[in-house]
């Protein structure tokens, strides 16, 4: 336990490349929700009143869901970390379908603002809350298909207790899109 | 060279350069034009020296691209190009349809032009950038697809390596864009909008995608250093370019009568498209310090360098400069574009062909991995003359265009076009004699290839 948990303090978790990405799309983000911001300040009353529009229950539901995936995603890492590879497959599976369950959540919540109406010219506060959903669920979507290529390989016996850089970097980009997301619901849904 | 069907990449190269001194010297008659109003008048009117003058930039670099992909795409594929016959076909085939293109625009009126060659039948002209005569688009998609045709089967039946398959994407990408020439939709803001499809697209998309490529070939065989530590910038940079480019058209979008979102979408991701340039230079210069080997080709490691650095500066700072909405209301059209433009083109897409040519060279005229030194150090001359005069070129149109913005749109009496022009003849005066000094550099370069040496040529 000893030398893992050397290992963990001495470099970043997964391949080095996957963090330069990371903060890539964190800064993305980051620019976006500066833009929110600075946009609600100059029209605080529009953005308060739009936001009581937004469907808070199934935004803590996602939320809920996101951060489950994520500690299955953990627990994938400290399967293969014990060299389990059928155990790690498994977790994924579990993290994969949260993220599908977030998707059909959010697909709904989409459905519902659109039969009403709404669209990206409504005002600034639907702009940006269809813009940084919308964002936010493509990259959902690509951190289930990262999470679906580290399960192949797990599953065809890729990784072991020594070399499993690959589910690290997977779960590293899984984490970066559920801290997303934990910023993204409270600044648009809740926060007014 | 270790090929012999890269030898085809020769006439590619040398068309290339020639082209390369025919737009600059009509850049020339523009910068003439721009002060003296009926210089070469009625002969070259300044549409049709503005025309040939970008229609040959884009000739020249896509002759440029394609020498450069004959070249490469063998060494990496390790065999020999799929049909050295295509290739040469279709660069005759390529320079006569171009020539006949260029001759068009000189020789007769556009409106003659258009009707000569059926334009009526499926009208494609009378866009900037995309002049073309139909049948000259139609030209293009069929030398592109035998070009994608010919390396694609090279790459596919050999060593598959991220570099070719990086260059293969951008090289697909590049033709299938071009597609768009061709929608040509009544309704004007539809067309300016797929219009950009091309022209962002190309430049700020799968063009970047080429470039990343080009440099990492040359990087790979100028440092020795390992191929998976270049490849892996290679994927963090064409996915910053892609995330940061795709929407980044965005910023194209603010005026032309789209939703008033692309204002937000484009100024955001376009704000961090400088981002993939940077990397760009942190890249390289990374990659030349950690080199594991002395390559005598010092001048390529100079065009190598000098095109990340300039793409940064040109594409990534001189881009951002106008590319948020609010600023952009102000700037958009002015001498600031032009600043940008020649600076981003020269940077990015200008040095990295003459990167390729400078390391390729060597090995296909001599067989040796060097020129003599006499010959490089003309080069790396060059290299400073054309640069530093482009430098001077951005910076006299960017004064030129802060001063045309505030006088024609920002200040309280904001006066006529014309009348700015007038005002700010200075800055023109002066970045016509900034490409004078470039031709001049222009002119080393194409020197250096004939200069010979004491020593005989160098080995590794």
């Amino acid at each position: 336990m000893d030398t893992l948990a050397q290992h963990d303090n001495d470099s970043l978790p997964g391949d080095f490349a996957i963090w330069i990405f990371i903060f890539a799309e964190l800064l993305v983000f980051g620019v976006f929700f500066l833009a929110y911001a600075f946009s609600r300040a100059n029209n605080v009353e529009l953005f308060n009143e739009s936001q009581m529009q937004l469907d808070r229950i199934a935004g803590a539901a996602n939320t809920l869901v996101l951060i489950t995936s994520s500690y299955f995603v953990v627990r994938a890492v400290a399967a293969i970390r014990t060299g389990n590879s059928t155990r790690c497959v498994h977790w994924l599976l579990a993290a994969i379908a949260m993220g599908g369950v977030f998707l059909v959540i959010k697909l709904f919540e989409f459905g519902d603002k659109f039969s009403a109406g709404i669209s990206l010219s409504t005002n600034t506060f639907f702009m940006f809350y269809l813009s940084l959903t919308f964002f936010h669920f493509m990259h959902v979507i690509l951190g289930m298909v990262i999470l679906a290529a580290v399960l192949f390989k797990a599953r065809s016996g890729g990784y072991s207790a020594q070399e499993h850089t690959g589910v690290e970097t997977g779960a590293s980009y899984w984490h970066m899109v559920d801290l997303v997301w934990l910023i993204l619901f409270p600044l648009v849904y809740v926060i007014h | 060279m270790q090929y012999s069907s890269q030898a085809v990449a020769k006439p590619y190269f040398i068309a290339a350069i020639g082209l390369f001194v025919g737009q600059i010297l009509f850049g020339l008659i523009l910068g003439a034009q721009y002060v003296i109003g009926d210089f070469l008048f009625p002969e070259i009117p300044f549409n049709v020296a503005r025309m040939v003058h970008t229609n040959l930039l884009i000739v020249w670099l896509l002759f440029g691209f394609m020498g450069a992909a004959y070249y490469l795409v063998p060494e990496e594929a390790e065999r020999e190009l799929y049909s050295p016959k295509l290739a040469i076909a279709l660069f005759w085939i390529f320079l006569v349809a171009g020539a006949l293109t260029i001759v068009g625009y000189l020789a007769v009126p556009y409106a003659t032009l258009a009707a000569v060659t059926g334009n009526d039948l499926l009208p494609t002209m009378g866009r900037e950038f995309l002049e073309q005569p139909t049948i000259t688009k139609i030209g293009i998609v069929v030398v592109a697809l035998a070009f994608l045709f010919n390396i694609g089967m090279t790459i596919i039946s050999g060593r598959k390596t991220v570099v070719n398959i990086v260059l293969l994407t951008g090289l697909t990408g590049l033709a299938v864009l071009f597609l768009f020439a061709f929608y040509n939709p009544v309704n004007l803001v539809l067309d300016k909008m797929f219009w950009w499809w091309v022209v962002h697209l190309w430049v700020e998309g799968v063009w970047e995608l080429i470039m990343a490529a080009i440099l990492a070939f040359v990087l790979i065989r100028l440092t020795g250093v390992d191929r998976e530590v270049i490849e892996k910038w290679l994927y963090v940079i064409i996915a910053m370019a892609l995330i940061t480019g795709i929407i980044g058209t965005g910023h194209h979008y603010y005026w032309i009568g789209t939703p008033e979102y692309w204002q937000w979408w484009g100024s955001i991701f376009s704000a961090l498209e400088p981002i993939p340039f940077f990397m760009m230079t942190v890249f390289a210069f990374n990659v030349v310090n950690r080199r594991r080997k002395e390559h005598p080709n010092k001048a390529a490691t100079l065009w190598a360098l000098g095109c990340a650095v300039m793409a940064f500066l040109g594409a990534g700072v001189w881009g951002f400069l106008h590319t948020l909405a609010p600023v952009n209301f102000y700037t958009h059209g002015s001498q600031i574009t032009a600043a940008h433009g020649h600076m981003a083109f020269y940077g990015a897409y200008v040095l990295v062909v003459i990167t390729m040519i400078s390391y390729a060279w060597p090995h296909l005229q001599h067989n040796a991995p060097a020129a003599n030194g006499r010959a490089q150090l003309l080069e790396m001359w060059s290299f400073w003359l054309m640069t530093i005069s482009m430098v001077f070129i951005t910076l006299f149109l960017t004064g030129a265009g802060i001063l045309q913005v505030y006088l024609q749109r920002v200040s309280d009496t904001p006066l006529p076009f014309m009348v700015v022009q007038d005002k700010i003849a200075l800055f023109y005066w002066m970045r016509l004699y900034a490409g004078l000094a470039f031709f001049i550099g222009l002119c080393l370069y194409v020197y250096s290839f004939f200069a010979k040496g004491k020593e005989s040529l160098a080995s590794s």
